[in-house]
């Protein structure tokens, strides 16, 4: 995807610190390299503050082309910085862009690959301010008691074979393959369109993966899945 | 009698002024709840103000062409919190003053338009130990004046005389809102650096209109 145009939502990361801002534009850009994803941390001369003038710049290149953009913001004063740039922004520019109450990091990374996905505002959005919850103590919901084969639930299951598991890249690499799919997938319970919701599984070389998939596409998505874990992610 | 263009320019230096000469005394409140950046950020913001001044070809024709100039500079090379919270502020209370002149309701106007940006931006109300417990009274006071009859310059002295009180009694305090929220507590017993901040500015308006 990376030779191809960047995703309808790009992000822009609003740190105090340029440091911060960088790393996170990495590391999500590491798991989502579809994505524009763009650095505003850190006042003009390098210290600690946000520049308004840097957040401007970013929100506009974010922008371009059509695109709409998610803000992630760290602390307060990125996070007013930010508003008043959307506040004196041409309200065509105002209404493409959204500031996610969310987590830094774990928002970027979960906006990131949503993105990559190709999803549209609101969904970027709520993967971000989902982040939120991810860590809060929720549990991943239990998946729901086995039904009868015939609730319209295509299922089927696959041990994992990479010596690391489902770490962050092979998460990435399911939610954004899954997103491709017209089906709702979900893995030992947890959601696989997120991220988040997969490497908190913890899942591990030799674990089994229970698959569940609903939707119209729900068997091709399924073996998409299958295909892919038994492969290893490219990683065995 | 009106304020003028003039008085305007003459308060944005003053408030420079102010804002350098307190310096250290804003960098060390800050410090002492906050992340120590108040008095450099701020000083460092309306340093960049009066350059901008200084490069005006000729003065501006309205009083809230010169507050405009603040509000954007101050946004721009500010880097804390101060920046959008002064410059929504100094936005606010620009479109609020569109005239070349102010009478004793066009100050109180330009005060109550400034509160409100602050409010807007900060989300904070009165009693969380923010520059809100300052500017709410000055804009309070301005408007009891106007009431009884008082001058342009009477109204500005009584608004500054109320963020100095509204400053004051941030000390005991516990900050809810802001950077010093993260001390809980232990914010209590210390001025707030943005208080403190908004009295020296309102002072400076007062003194350019006495």
């Amino acid at each position: 995807m990376s030779e191809r145009e960047p995703a309808p939502v790009a992000l822009v990361l609003v740190s105090h610190s340029r440091a911060i801002a960088e790393g996170a534009v990495d590391l999500a850009g590491q798991m989502a390299p579809g994505v524009l994803l763009l650095a505003a941390g850190g006042t003009e001369d390098g210290g600690l503050g946000t520049s308004y003038d840097a957040v401007e710049a970013a929100v506009a290149q974010a922008v371009a082309d059509g695109r709409s953009a998610v803000v992630l913001a760290d602390l307060g004063s990125a996070v007013l910085t930010a508003e008043s740039v959307l506040d004196l922004a041409d309200p065509d520019v105002a209404s493409r862009v959204r500031i996610a109450d969310a987590p830094f990091v774990e928002g970027a990374v979960a906006a990131a690959v949503t993105a990559h996905g190709g999803a549209d505002l609101d969904r970027v959005l709520a993967a971000a301010e989902h982040a939120g919850t991810m860590f809060g103590g929720d549990q991943v919901r239990p998946a729901a008691a086995e039904a009868s084969a015939d609730d319209g639930v295509v299922r089927g299951a696959v041990t994992l074979r990479n010596p690391l598991g489902l770490h962050a890249r092979p998460a990435a690499i399911v939610a954004r393959m899954l997103a491709a799919y017209d089906a709702k997938v979900r893995v030992n319970g947890a959601n696989a369109a997120s991220v988040l919701e997969l490497m908190k599984l913890g899942a591990t070389q030799g674990d089994e993966l229970r698959i569940e998939v609903e939707g119209p596409q729900a068997a091709e998505a399924r073996d998409a899945l299958v295909a892919a874990v038994e492969e290893g992610f490219g990683e065995v | 009698m009106t304020l003028d263009v003039a008085w305007a320019v003459d308060w944005v230096r003053r408030s420079a002024d102010a804002v350098a000469e307190h310096r250290e005394e804003l960098i060390e409140l800050d410090r002492q709840i906050g992340d120590g950046d108040h008095g450099e950020n701020l000083n460092r913001g309306f340093t960049a103000v009066v350059a901008k001044l200084d490069a005006l070809e000729e003065p501006p024709g309205e009083i809230g062409d010169v507050l405009k100039l603040v509000a954007t500079t101050l946004m721009s090379t500010v880097g804390g919190a101060a920046g959008p919270l002064y410059g929504t502020a100094f936005l606010r209370a620009a479109k609020a003053t569109a005239v070349p002149e102010l009478d004793t309701k066009g100050v109180v106007a330009l005060l109550e338009a400034a509160l409100e940006g602050i409010v807007v931006r900060g989300k904070a109300r009165t009693g969380e130990k923010t520059m809100v417990d300052a500017w709410t009274p000055a804009s309070e006071a301005a408007a009891a004046a106007s009431d009884a009859g008082a001058s342009a310059a009477e109204a500005l002295e009584a608004a500054a005389q109320a963020a100095a009180d509204g400053a004051q009694a941030t000390i005991p305090l516990v900050a809810t809102k802001g950077r010093a929220s993260y001390l809980g507590e232990r914010s209590a017993g210390h001025l707030d650096p943005g208080a403190r901040s908004t009295e020296l500015i309102l002072q400076a308006a007062a003194q350019a209109a006495a």
